[in-house]
């Protein structure tokens, strides 16, 4: 036993059953001396240690994309470590025949031409299946025209030969109303020709190609899993091909491409083994291929001048990528049922060097067959990253500090408070000196919870109704108001958002509260923690949000008190509100895609994009607009009750 | 759908029972024979069939003890010429002769579909079964794939299946055929062409259904022809259309559903095709003890209805020493689908207990399907020793339907799997914080501390005090 905690122990004099803790740390806090002399330290320094905490919290995550904190990727699944395997697809022509053909019976019925595609399948050898579904959305779909949804989906499984079907893999191409994607589909018929010639496979292949792009994913992965998790009605599988390992997207709009581009962020910010995407790379780099991220060529040279601006455009791009949440292509709905995936999308721009699809297909081939090695599912590589090129990433271990910091500040404010409460009675001198006749504590926490009910309750039953009241109150608000549903959709949400700005700010006088100063302290207080407690939590599983809502969030629930400059403190708290950082995003995401938007279309595509997340959340069943919604608006109105403090 | 179909066709084919032989066989040391089934979709199956018999002096056990019974199976086996060298050495003439010339391993291995088997059983030699003969039985399925081994041609011959040709019989068989389907699938006529013609043709009812086979001899010297090699030839008259093909009365699929490593559910879906005939199924289900099976969640619906089933026996698994077992008799409707399905929540292992490659996940055997399925043509019952070998795999117990053992495919459920790679840093780490700063901040947060004045006691106390610190007991 060491000194201090010896006489801690002594001290405390109540029996002691809990053997005493080890180490200085302890004593340190245990020695009421010394405690106090540290809470007077934090109390004292408050100011000066967040903002260095915050702004460290910044730095860290912007020297996320320079070299000491970036790897370089490298393979860790031994099954397909190399790229020893000879791709010999050489169905260039029968691939584009297959698109011609397909393109022109699409035209003629204008849908998705089933008959044909299960005929062509059928001739190549699959055994094809068919499903059908609709769903009818929970409002009208403006950006894509869709309200009742109704198609079918194809597939035909390659079976491995002399194996039980226990395992797959899968290659989806999915069919919009609009997106011409039939280049894809007659590489997919071509590469499903050429698989079926060959004896090696020992997992059986999927090829699918689903209607109405995600949707029909969607619809075709609950049917293959037999669950029900968004409300869509499908004709049960006829055909399968036991668990998933990995499945592939690919988007084609053209018979050359110049440049494959990867999209991993998937549902909610799930992101596939980092494997699956070396894998790729390594591809892309034996075929020559051109391959790029967020749309960014990669830095040929890892030295050049404009690299670090690069891998910085191409890490914020990833991040505001995966913090919306939303499947950035059919791959991401793969993720829910753990199987890794990705999308590849041909981009055809004006360089002058083009690939034809024969090397596409070959990337194609050989991806396929070293995944045919594998004899576990994809684990070995990091499943939480973030990638400054394609060839370089940053692990979670590296990532997570810069958060950390953020919400360091949160923790350190609300420490601040927590003493200030306790010793609010007494001057911070005499505070030392407190005798233990009269604890200080009872009547502040009574009356600090008292007046804490009310202005939870209704913050919350604001975010309730934000959730709640949009699709719900849609055909009243259309019957009344001379909009469609859609804008009765969003106008309902800006104003259900916009309502609670005015009313919880008034809350605190239902309840009367004898000494002000202590309610606000409180209130903040327990705003504090559970806005940490939430950061904290989106961060562990979608790290992008996490450190985007705190980036923001953080300074303006720091600073807000009652007294001050208010009109100041209320523009900060308004412009670091979630909907405003969506607005932000969006800006901060064309100006990275060197696209700018005005203010006009700013607007317009901020409308479309709340549209979208509700959408997304009732189709998918994507998070975020019930987080936002039922978890960090009413938290934030907590901090604009306590600006509005009296 | 090129393997499915005769995948089924050969899973009965392959495990139908066999029957007990009533009269005495005569004792003939080996017949051999090749049935060759061209499928429309441009497959064809080929089985292979040995059977040896002689007389031992073991005794068999009077009647069957059915305490004895037992039923195991390995859900995952990957067949590789490994397993075909050490089942060809037990055939009398190896592969230096007779049929077994063909059971070329590159060839074989090339397959879409593979199945062998070995069966021994005891043959009662008299009416009363007072002296048993054995009798081993080899069989090897393959079907050879259209698109993999044809390069997409649908017209086969015996060099170009197994790249041999038969020259001579096994000089010790007794008989040595080589069957060829060439029952025709439409009603006109004959859609297949077989060179050199056959001398004989042989005509059953084979699983329901009446097939007219083409017999080619070994042992009759006018097969073999001048150049001393007979190399079956078959020909599609027309090429058949690359159609659904036709599924049989009664077919399986079996799978997980659910997401996530908690909870999930075992679907066995039956399909009874038949137009108008409902028959009785048993279902046998042997699921691994990890896969805690609720047993009142189990359903069976048909056509939207509740399935009663007729019988139900469960034995309830107990953790690493026995599985779940589930036994049910369900009735199939007319053209229907059933579905079975029951849910399971995944237990968390021992460490040791996971296997070397986890995360490739757990092996869930296949359930067992028995069913007499209606035929479609009445079968007569025939003397078992003077028909040909593959009919014995088809026993029939009436005229009005046949015996079907089906095997659905096995599963591969992921369970909760640790990250082995570093189980020492976790765990010791994991541990150490847990224990180290629990504890303590536990202790803080419990506590409240003041400073209290160190004051000396009365003279009371401390004489208590010097003789309890005598005493060897802590002061007061």
């Amino acid at each position: 036993m060491t000194r201090a905690a010896r006489r801690a122990g002594a001290v405390a004099g109540c029996g002691s059953a809990v053997p005493e803790p080890p180490g200085a740390a302890m004593g340190l806090l245990s020695d009421p001396v010394r405690r106090r002399a540290l809470a007077r330290l934090v109390l004292r320094l408050n100011a000066p240690l967040c903002v260095l905490s915050y702004v460290a919290g910044i730095a860290w995550f912007l020297a996320l994309a320079f070299p000491p904190l970036t790897q370089r990727t490298y393979m860790s699944e031994n099954a397909i470590g190399s790229t020893m395997v000879e791709e010999q697809f050489s169905g260039g022509d029968r691939a584009r025949s297959f698109a011609r053909d397909f393109a022109a019976h699409r035209r003629k019925t204008g849908s998705l031409p089933v008959a044909w595609l299960e005929r062509t399948m059928r001739s190549v050898g699959l055994e094809v299946y068919t499903q059908s579904f609709s769903r009818k959305l929970p409002f009208p779909d403006e950006t894509h025209e869709r309200y009742m949804v109704s198609g079918i989906n194809v597939y035909g499984i390659l079976r491995a030969p002399r194996a039980a079907s226990t395992e797959s893999l899968v290659l989806t191409v999915p069919c919009g109303p609009d997106s011409t994607n039939s280049q894809a589909v007659g590489l997919l018929l071509a590469l499903a020709a050429h698989f079926r010639g060959q004896i090696y496979w020992a997992k059986d292949i999927i090829f699918l190609v689903t209607e109405h792009d995600l949707l029909g994913t969607e619809a075709w992965l609950e049917a293959y899993h037999d669950v029900n998790v968004t409300g869509m009605q499908s004709s049960a599988l006829q055909g399968r091909a036991g668990a998933i390992q990995v499945a592939v997207a690919l988007e084609l709009s053209s018979d050359v491409v110049t440049s494959l581009d990867v999209a991993v962020e998937g549902l909610n910010g799930q992101l596939p083994n980092l494997d699956l995407l070396n894998l790729f790379q390594t591809f892309c780099q034996k075929g020559g291929l051109l391959c790029t991220l967020q749309g960014r060529l990669q830095p040929q040279d890892w030295t050049s001048v404009d690299r670090p601006l690069q891998s910085v455009q191409t890490l914020l791009l990833m991040v505001l990528q995966q913090a919306s949440g939303r499947p950035h292509g059919p791959h991401g709905l793969f993720l829910r049922y753990r199987v890794e995936a990705l999308t590849l999308r041909g981009i055809n721009s004006f360089r002058q060097y083009k690939y034809d699809l024969v090397a596409v297909g070959k990337a194609l081939e050989g991806v396929f067959r070293k995944l045919n090695h594998l004899l576990e599912r994809l684990h070995q590589s990091f499943f939480f990253y973030l990638l400054p090129a394609l060839s370089r990433f940053v692990s979670i271990g590296l990532y997570m500090p810069a958060a950390g910091f953020l919400l360091l500040v949160l923790g350190l404010k609300a420490l601040e408070l927590w003493m200030q409460l306790h010793e609010a009675g007494v001057g911070p001198e005499e505070a030392g000196r407190t005798s233990g006749s009269s604890p200080p504590f009872p009547p502040t926490q009574s009356v600090g919870l008292a007046s804490l009910v009310a202005p939870l309750l209704i913050s919350q039953a604001v975010g309730l109704a934000l959730y709640v009241l949009p699709v719900l109150g849609q055909h009243v608000a259309a019957q009344h108001f001379p909009v469609a549903e859609a804008e009765a959709v969003v106008l309902t949400l800006l104003a259900v958002y916009a309502a609670g700005l005015a009313l919880p700010h008034n809350t605190h006088r239902v309840v009367s509260a004898q000494v002000p100063d202590r309610g606000w302290m409180a209130l903040k207080l327990v705003a504090l923690i559970y806005l940490a407690l939430q950061l904290a939590c989106i961060t562990l599983t979608n790290f992008s949000l996490g450190f985007l809502l705190a980036a923001t969030m953080v300074p303006a629930a720091a600073l807000t008190k009652p007294s001050g400059p208010r009109p100041l403190c209320a523009a900060l708290l308004v412009l670091t509100s979630p909907a405003a950082v969506l607005l932000g995003s969006l800006f901060l995401w064309r100006e990275l895609q060197e696209a700018p938007l005005s203010l006009a279309e700013g607007w317009q595509l901020f409308l479309a994009a709340l549209a979208q997340g509700v959408l997304e959340h009732h189709v998918y069943g994507a998070l975020l607009f019930p987080l936002l919604a039922l978890g960090l608006y009413p938290c934030w109105l907590l901090f604009w009750n306590v600006l509005f403090w009296e | 759908m090129a393997a499915a179909v005769p995948l089924f066709l050969l899973v009965l084919l392959l495990l139908g029972s066999g029957g007990w032989s009533q009269a005495e066989p005569p004792r003939d040391s080996l017949r051999e024979e090749l049935v060759i089934t061209p499928l429309p979709s441009g497959d064809v199956a080929a089985t292979f069939q040995f059977r040896t018999r002689w007389d031992l002096d073991l005794q068999r056990e009077k009647g069957t003890d059915h305490y004895f019974l037992r039923y195991a199976v390995l859900p995952r086996e990957v067949v590789c010429t490994e397993n075909l060298t050490p089942w060809k050495k037990l055939l009398p003439c190896s592969s230096k002769a007779g049929l077994s010339v063909l059971l070329k391993a590159d060839r074989l291995f090339h397959t879409s579909y593979h199945s062998q088997a070995v069966h021994i059983r005891p043959v009662c030699r008299n009416a009363r079964c007072t002296s048993v003969s054995w009798e081993l039985r080899q069989t090897l399925s393959v079907v050879f794939d259209a698109f993999v081994t044809g390069q997409g041609k649908k017209d086969w011959s015996l060099f170009r299946m197994f790249s041999r040709t038969l020259t001579e019989p096994c000089p010790l068989a007794s008989e040595s055929r080589v069957y060829v389907d060439i029952t025709s699938y439409s009603q006109d006529n004959e859609t297949l062409e077989v060179y050199p013609p056959p001398l004989a043709t042989y005509q059953d009812v084979i699983l329901g259904t009446r097939r007219t086979y083409a017999v080619y001899d070994l042992l009759d010297s006018a097969v073999i022809n001048n150049s001393r090699s007979l190399n079956l030839q078959l020909k599609w008259k027309r090429p058949p259309e690359s159609e659904a093909p036709p599924v049989p009365f009664l077919h399986a699929q079996r799978y997980v559903s659910g997401y996530g490593l908690q909870n999930g559910e075992l679907s066995t879906l039956l399909y009874n095709t038949h137009p108008y005939r409902a028959f009785p199924v048993l279902l046998l289900d042997t699921v691994p003890w990890y896969l805690r099976l609720y047993v009142h969640t189990l359903t069976i619906t048909s056509k939207g209805k509740e399935n009663k089933p007729s019988y139900i026996h469960y034995q309830p698994a107990q953790d690493r020493l026995q599985p779940h077992l589930l036994e049910m008799l369900i009735q199939l409707p007319a053209s229907s689908v059933t579905k079975v399905s029951i849910h399971f929540e995944r237990a968390l292992l021992k460490w040791t207990e996971y296997t070397p490659d986890p995360n490739h996940g757990f092996y869930v055997s296949p359930s067992v399907l028995s069913a007499l399925v209606p035929s479609v043509v009445a079968a007569k019952p025939v003397d078992w020793d003077e028909s040909p070998l593959f009919n014995t795999l088809f026993p029939v117990s009436d005229s009005s339907s046949h015996f079907v053992r089906l095997y659905t495919e096995p599963l591969l459920v992921n369970l909760p799997t640790p990250d082995f790679s570093m189980p020492y840093n976790v765990i010791c780490l994991t541990c150490t914080v847990v224990a180290v700063c629990y504890g303590s901040f536990y202790n803080l947060l419990t506590r409240t501390f003041r400073i209290e004045e160190p004051r000396t006691g009365g003279l009371a106390k401390r004489l208590a005090n010097l003789l309890r610190r005598a005493r060897g007991v802590p002061p007061l």
